[in-house]
């Protein structure tokens, strides 16, 4: 069969059944629940809350996937689902999902002398609305409340004479009680200041700024970000970690086996754990380090030392976890400790984009 | 303290050491691991020996610490860190060492794009200390026990144990053709 002869036989099958939904949103509803994996199917169209328990027990899981999709597509039509439901749908699964969005991080200020106002959610999200719409005519916001006091956004951008495209949104976490907010990152660059606006405004702050972080693992931007990271977490295991360190050293202790320089390796360990601490750092894929500086070098009469004009370098650092991989190089011979505090300061100081200039 | 001679000391009875500096930790101890294991399956079960690990010289000062038999020097050529690390330890070693008590060890050199340090420069840093060079990937079990095995031969001529056969003959034997002396160029 030709794609020219399946078009048109499905559009007559969805508007055979249901008058109501447009086929732009019937596709819309097909390509999310397509995106789910099946083993997470029922857990998050459980958490989208639409469709009832039993309805989802009519349905059969077992068929494949293409089917089960068509199924669940009708299932909506027939409960008159529309494009808001479905991006619903979308934040939550975006929310089971994070990590494949990469996070920017912006820190909201007020003004000086402004009061602490009690914040009102329901007011946040329609002043945040407003603003956007009336700076942009398509453009589709939905929400979706979250724990901890935040809430999700999601913003469909369009033009003037086009509707909302669903498939390039963009997420915005904001933590109400903070003055922190995640976004995805925007494919449409020209929209990022009116987001910021939109944000600062009906948040009641005064100004907006995009901090040096990014990363795709939102709960460790917001480990970092509101200082959680350097908590021991809650069981009470101070016993095991002791216990695991010394068996470890026992079953390399072969008595043929001496270690000359143990002194020093107890130092090294002594450092890197007041530096990096026993908790599981947050995960960061990178860190990148753009430098603006002259050259500096040893020998007298070194051609890059008299250029006048600073030597610009990129240095870029990756690893799946950057923060673990920089606690275990002194550990493991591979550096000196301590180690650089421009690769340490990054928890603390909430940055993994640094420049660096001559003083 | 400082400075490690071949010979200050009494030697053990039936028994040897051997001496590994190097940086990385881990795989030293899988070395000295596998060198031990290699020890058991050989015939010579009298044999039994010592490692020592070292992330650099000068040792601490220890008079328990028995003659040493032999010293490899690992480098890891991802890691111009290592070299330095080695190069500075061989300023603590007495000459009469490297009749044949010294080798060096490379790892490394099978992941070209991970290098940082040419194999040029380590073949010459083993050529200017007169001593042979092993290139080896310690992170591959096979690789690692073969090595081990090596050294286990190496160490027990090293220590007088096989008849007839000194450091400085194995040292002559190891040289080969292709890396002649600069005297023989």
């Amino acid at each position: 069969m030709k794609k020219a002869d399946i078009v048109p036989n499905i559009v007559k099958q969805y508007s055979n059944h249901a008058k109501e939904m447009d086929e732009t949103v019937a596709e819309f509803f097909k390509r999310t629940i397509l995106k789910i994996p099946m083993t997470e199917m029922m857990t998050i169209l459980k958490a989208w809350d639409f469709l009832s328990e039993k309805q989802l027990q009519n349905v059969n899981f077992r068929q494949r996937k293409e089917s089960l999709v068509q199924d669940l597509v009708l299932l909506c039509e027939k409960k008159r689902a529309s494009v808001h439901d479905a991006a619903l749908l979308d934040i939550v699964y975006t929310q089971f999902h994070r990590h494949r969005k990469v996070w920017d991080v912006f820190q909201m200020s007020k003004g000086p002398g402004e009061d602490i106002d009690l914040f009102d959610m329901e007011q946040f999200k329609s002043s945040f609305k407003k603003i956007l719409q009336r700076a942009l005519k398509n453009v589709m916001v939905s929400f979706r409340d979250a724990e901890e006091n935040a809430v999700w956004i999601r913003i469909a951008w369009g033009t003037q004479y086009r509707k909302p495209n669903q498939y390039k949104p963009v997420y915005v976490v904001y933590y109400s009680q903070t003055p922190y907010a995640f976004t995805s990152s925007c494919p449409l660059r020209s929209n990022i200041p009116l987001l910021g606006q939109a944000l600062t405004v009906a948040s009641n702050h005064h100004k907006i700024v995009k901090m040096d972080l990014r990363s795709r693992y939102l709960d460790s931007l917001k480990a970092i970000v509101f200082k959680q990271y350097n908590q021991t977490f809650e069981t009470y295991n101070s016993t095991t970690p002791l216990q695991e360190k010394s068996l470890e050293l026992d079953i390399h202790m072969d008595s043929r086996i001496i270690h000359e320089n143990r002194i020093e390796k107890e130092r090294v360990q002594r450092v890197t754990q007041e530096t990096f601490g026993d908790y599981s750092q947050p995960r960061l894929e990178f860190a990148q380090y753009k430098l603006e500086t002259k050259f500096k070098s040893d020998f007298n009469g070194d051609i890059l030392a008299e250029r006048k004009e600073p030597l610009r370098c990129l240095i870029k650092f990756s690893s799946p976890h950057l923060l673990e991989a920089l606690k275990s190089l002194a550990p493991a011979g591979i550096a000196d400790a301590p180690l650089s505090p421009l690769l340490t300061c990054i928890p603390n100081k909430g940055m993994n984009y640094f420049k660096i200039k001559d003083k | 303290m400082s400075v490690l001679r071949p010979l200050d000391k009494q030697p053990g009875l039936n028994t040897a050491t051997i001496l590994l500096v190097g940086t990385e930790d881990a795989l030293l101890q899988q070395l000295a691991d596998a060198m031990l294991k290699e020890d058991c399956a050989s015939e010579l079960k009298i044999f039994s020996f010592f490692s020592h690990l070292a992330r650099s010289l000068p040792l601490p000062s220890d008079v328990n610490r028995p003659r040493i038999d032999l010293i490899m020097f690992v480098v890891n050529l991802h890691s111009k860190y290592s070299l330095q690390n080695v190069e500075e330890s061989l300023r603590h070693v007495d000459a009469t060492f490297f009749l044949g008590k010294v080798g060096f060890l490379a790892m490394g050199a099978g992941q070209e794009s991970h290098c940082s340090i040419h194999r040029n420069t380590v073949t010459k840093l083993a050529n200017t200390y007169r001593s042979p060079l092993f290139f080896c990937d310690l992170e591959r079990e096979g690789f690692r026990a073969t090595v081990a095995q090596r050294l286990v031969r190496m160490l027990q001529i090293c220590a007088g144990h096989v008849p007839g056969v000194s450091a400085l003959n194995l040292l002559s034997l190891l040289r080969s053709s292709e890396n002649p002396a600069p005297e023989d160029l």
